[in-house]
This record gives C-alpha cells, sequence and structure tokens, in this order.
C-alpha cells in the first residue's frame, strides 16, 4: 500500500510538470534540505528559518540594548516599541504590577521568536512561516506548560493545594467534582492542546491559501486555454497579494494571542483565589 | 497503518504519509535548541538592559521635574525681585516728586517772607525818614512860632521882648504848656 501511494504521488507530481495541476496540500510543507523523505532527524527547511531567526532576533535585540540611550536612535526605537508592548500591554496588565518582571524574559522570548517565524511566511526569498510546523508550537506550549504548571504549583505551596485550588471558592458540593473534572481537563489537556494547535492552524491554513492562488495563478496563467482562464490568473494572483497583507495580520494577531495566553495563564496560576 | 508498522519495524519515517501532521523530531529538537538560546539571550542581556534602561528613564523624568520646578522657583524669585525693585523705584519716584514739592513750597514760602520783610524793611525806612523829617519841621517850626510869636507880642505889648526872650525860657515853657493843654486859647483871649 505503501508503494502505490508512493508511486501516486511520484506520477502526479510528474504530471505536474506537464499540464496536470497539482493542489498544494499539507505535502507542501515537507521540505528536507539536508536527509531524505525518511529520515526522522532530516535537517528541513523551517529548522534552518527557526535558526536564522534566533540568529536575526539574537543579533538585532542584543545589539540595540548594549547601549542603551535615554533619547534612542531608530533602531533601538523599535526595540523599545516591541519590548514596551510586550512589557506594558502584555505582561504588566495581564499579571500585575507586582510579578510581571520574572516573566518578561519568557513573554517577550514567545512574542518575538513566534512573531518573526509567523512573518518569515511572507518574507521574500523566505516565505515559510516556521509555526506551520507543528513541531515549533508544540515546543514553545510544552515551555509554557510546565512553566505554569510549577508556577501554579510554587505559589499555591504544593500539588495536593494547586489541583484543590481548581475548584472554584462558593460551589455547592454536588457541583465541585464535576467543576474539578472539566478544570483538571482544561489546565492539563484543553490549554495546551488550543494553544499549539491554533497557531498552527492559522499558520498553515493562511500559508496554504497563499499556495492555492499562488501556484494556481500560475497555473491559469500559463496553461489556461483562453483568455478568461488566463485572466482568472491574473485576478488569483492580485488576489494573493491581498491576501498577502491580510496574512501580515494575521501572523502578528497569532503571536500577539499565544503571548497574551500564555500571560493570561501565569495570572491564573498566581492568583490567591482561582 | 503505514506510521505504525514503518514505527514498529524500528525504521525512521520522516515524512509520515498516513500522519502528515505529526511532529518532525529534528524540528522538535531544532525549536527546542533555538528557544532555550533566544531565551538566554533575552534573560542575560536583552530584559536587564532594558529593565535598567526604564529604571533611568523613571529616574531621569523625575529629575527633569525637579529641575523643572527649580526653573520655576527660579523664575518666581526673579519676578519677585523684578516687581520689588519696581516697586522700590515707585516709591523712590513718588517720594523725589513729593521731596521737589516739599521744596518748591518752601522755596516760594522763603521767597514770599523775603519780599514781606524787604516790604517792610522799606515801609520801616520811609516811616522813620517821614519821622525825621516831620521832627526836623516841628524843630524848625518851633523856632520859627517862637520868634514869631515874640515878634508878634512885642508888636503887641509895644516893647522888644527880645532881649529877654532871647533866654527863650519863657517861649518854650509856653509852648509845653499849649501842647500840653495847661493853657488854652479862650485863656490867651482872656
Amino acid at each position: 500500500m505503501s508503494l502505490n501511494v508512493l508511486s501516486v504521488q511520484l506520477m502526479t507530481s510528474l504530471a505536474a510538470e506537464g499540464d496536470t495541476f497539482e493542489t498544494p496540500g499539507v505535502r507542501s510543507f515537507w521540505w528536507p534540505l539536508v536527509g531524505g523523505d525518511h529520515d526522522n532527524f532530516a535537517f528541513t527547511r523551517p529548522s534552518l528559518v527557526m535558526i536564522l531567526s534566533v540568529v536575526f532576533l539574537g543579533w538585532f535585540f542584543v545589539s540595540t540594548t548594549r547601549r542603551l540611550a535615554l533619547v534612542p536612535s531608530k533602531r533601538q526605537w523599535l526595540t523599545e516599541q516591541t519590548y514596551d508592548f510586550v512589557r506594558n500591554t502584555i505582561a504588566r496588565d495581564v499579571i500585575g504590577t507586582k510579578d510581571f518582571r520574572r516573566f518578561l524574559p519568557l513573554l517577550f522570548t514567545l512574542f518575538t521568536l513566534i512573531l518573526v517565524n509567523n512573518i518569515a511566511g511572507i518574507i521574500p526569498f523566505v516565505q515559510y512561516p516556521t509555526t506551520s510546523r507543528i513541531a515549533f508550537p508544540i515546543v514553545l506550549t510544552l515551555v509554557v506548560y510546565v512553566v505554569y504548571h510549577v508556577v501554579g504549583i510554587r505559589s499555591k505551596g504544593g500539588i495536593g493545594k494547586y489541583l484543590g485550588g481548581m475548584v472554584p471558592a462558593g460551589l455547592p458540593g454536588w457541583l465541585k467534582p464535576i467543576m474539578f473534572v472539566l478544570e483538571l481537563l482544561t489546565y492539563f489537556f484543553v490549554r495546551p492542546l488550543t494553544l499549539a494547535l491554533r497557531l498552527f492552524g492559522n499558520m498553515m491554513a493562511g500559508h496554504l491559501m497563499l499556495l492555492v492562488f499562488i501556484l494556481g495563478g500560475e497555473y491559469l496563467l500559463l496553461h489556461g486555454d483562453n483568455f478568461a482562464l488566463k485572466g482568472a490568473g491574473v485576478l488569483s494572483f492580485a488576489f494573493s497579494i491581498l491576501m498577502t497583507a491580510f496574512e501580515l495580520l494575521i501572523e502578528f494577531l497569532q503571536a500577539f494571542i499565544f503571548t497574551m495566553l500564555t500571560a493570561l495563564y501565569l495570572a491564573d496560576s498566581l492568583s490567591e483565589h482561582h | 497503518m503505514h506510521f505504525a508498522s514503518l514505527a514498529a519495524s524500528g525504521e525512521s519515517t520522516g515524512y509520515p504519509e498516513q500522519l502528515p501532521l505529526l511532529p518532525h523530531p529534528a524540528e522538535m529538537i531544532v525549536g527546542v535548541i533555538a528557544f532555550a538560546v533566544l531565551y538566554w539571550l533575552f534573560a542575560s542581556k536583552v530584559v536587564p538592559n532594558m529593565e535598567k534602561l526604564y529604571a533611568e528613564r523613571a529616574a531621569a523624568i523625575e529629575g527633569g521635574m525637579a529641575q523643572a520646578e527649580e526653573a520655576q522657583a527660579q523664575a518666581q524669585a526673579a519676578l519677585d525681585q523684578y516687581n520689588a525693585q519696581l516697586k522700590d523705584a515707585r516709591g523712590e519716584a513718588a517720594r523725589i516728586r513729593e521731596e521737589a514739592r516739599t521744596q518748591g513750597a518752601a522755596i516760594v514760602e522763603e521767597l514770599r517772607g523775603q519780599a514781606q520783610a524787604e516790604a517792610g524793611r522799606i515801609t520801616d525806612s520811609a516811616h522813620r525818614q517821614i519821622e525825621a523829617e516831620r521832627s526836623s519841621a516841628a524843630a524848625s517850626l518851633r523856632g520859627e512860632v517862637g520868634r514869631l510869636s515874640t515878634d508878634l507880642a512885642s508888636k503887641i505889648v509895644g516893647e522888644s521882648l527880645h532881649d529877654e526872650v532871647r533866654q527863650k525860657g519863657i517861649v518854650d515853657r509856653f509852648l509845653a504848656e499849649l501842647e500840653s493843654g495847661a493853657i488854652s486859647a479862650e485863656k490867651v483871649e482872656r
């Protein structure tokens, strides 16, 4: 069966060289640079983009904050605006002035890393949103997952109290077990799942849509039989430009939401009462 | 099934055809390392520097406010000083004006006094002159009247009384009595 599937794939990809249109799909995101299709440790294109993004972010923020002036330069201004957004809009407003400072490195890392890797989807020549590969959202979510549980257990003083604190106070007795199960599911299952899948799904779907419009437009323009189809190809290209602008919004929004939710979970873990 | 069979046989899968959304192990490793490196950079360098800047900026703003307050106080002091000086100058001017006025009045008064004194002096000297002339006239008249009287009396009596009268005592006594009213005209007629 595996041979069958493979041969079908091979045939369609060969056919795409000719006249038939190969629909972009999940397979389009698989792009090994070193190693083959069956290598679990193949070095892929998103891995390269991720490494480059870390190099860029590290260089940019370290170089702009090495010598900080009270009156900022242009690059320092950009750094400050980004930092200010994460620090004041996300961390301070959500976590509160008392505890937010120790989570700033985490939140700032999450926001900038996700933002750059999202925007990588529309940066010319990079054009690959790293976060559309589920491995990266899973890694980031795992970090957040571990951190908010540890923070919660520490601030409540023990695992037992942490689990007990999940039931809201002032509930009637018969509702308590139901609420406990629901909260347990929320804390240990729903939160990480939605956090990872939201980011991954948005990025993958958005990029897939761009692929469809651009590849489809190209196919219609080059292989269209008449002018109507060629015109549709041009229209498809135009729409892809519009979608690119829209993607930029989504990419920023997803980075913001991920960081915001992390801050919310942390604030929840820190709060005295659930 | 495909994935399961491959996994069971211990082979690497790479791109899982049956479950294409499974995370790729190499990417997860890269992701963990990338996050760790960036977190380390941010936690050790970027965030502390930025927080220091925030603290410095807050201090600078507070310092700037203190400076502004100081400048304001200085400006207020200058204004007060200026106002005081202006008030002093106004007082000075008023004082000078008042002084001039009193001095003028004094000068006028003094001149008036001088003029009055001069006038008095002139009047006095005139009086004295008149008095002197009157007394000299009276003295000459006294001599003349004595002589005329004795002439008249000698003509009336028919004898010259000139030699006797030359002793003058009689005429003088007569005139003194006449002046004091001891001898009236009727007495003489009788």
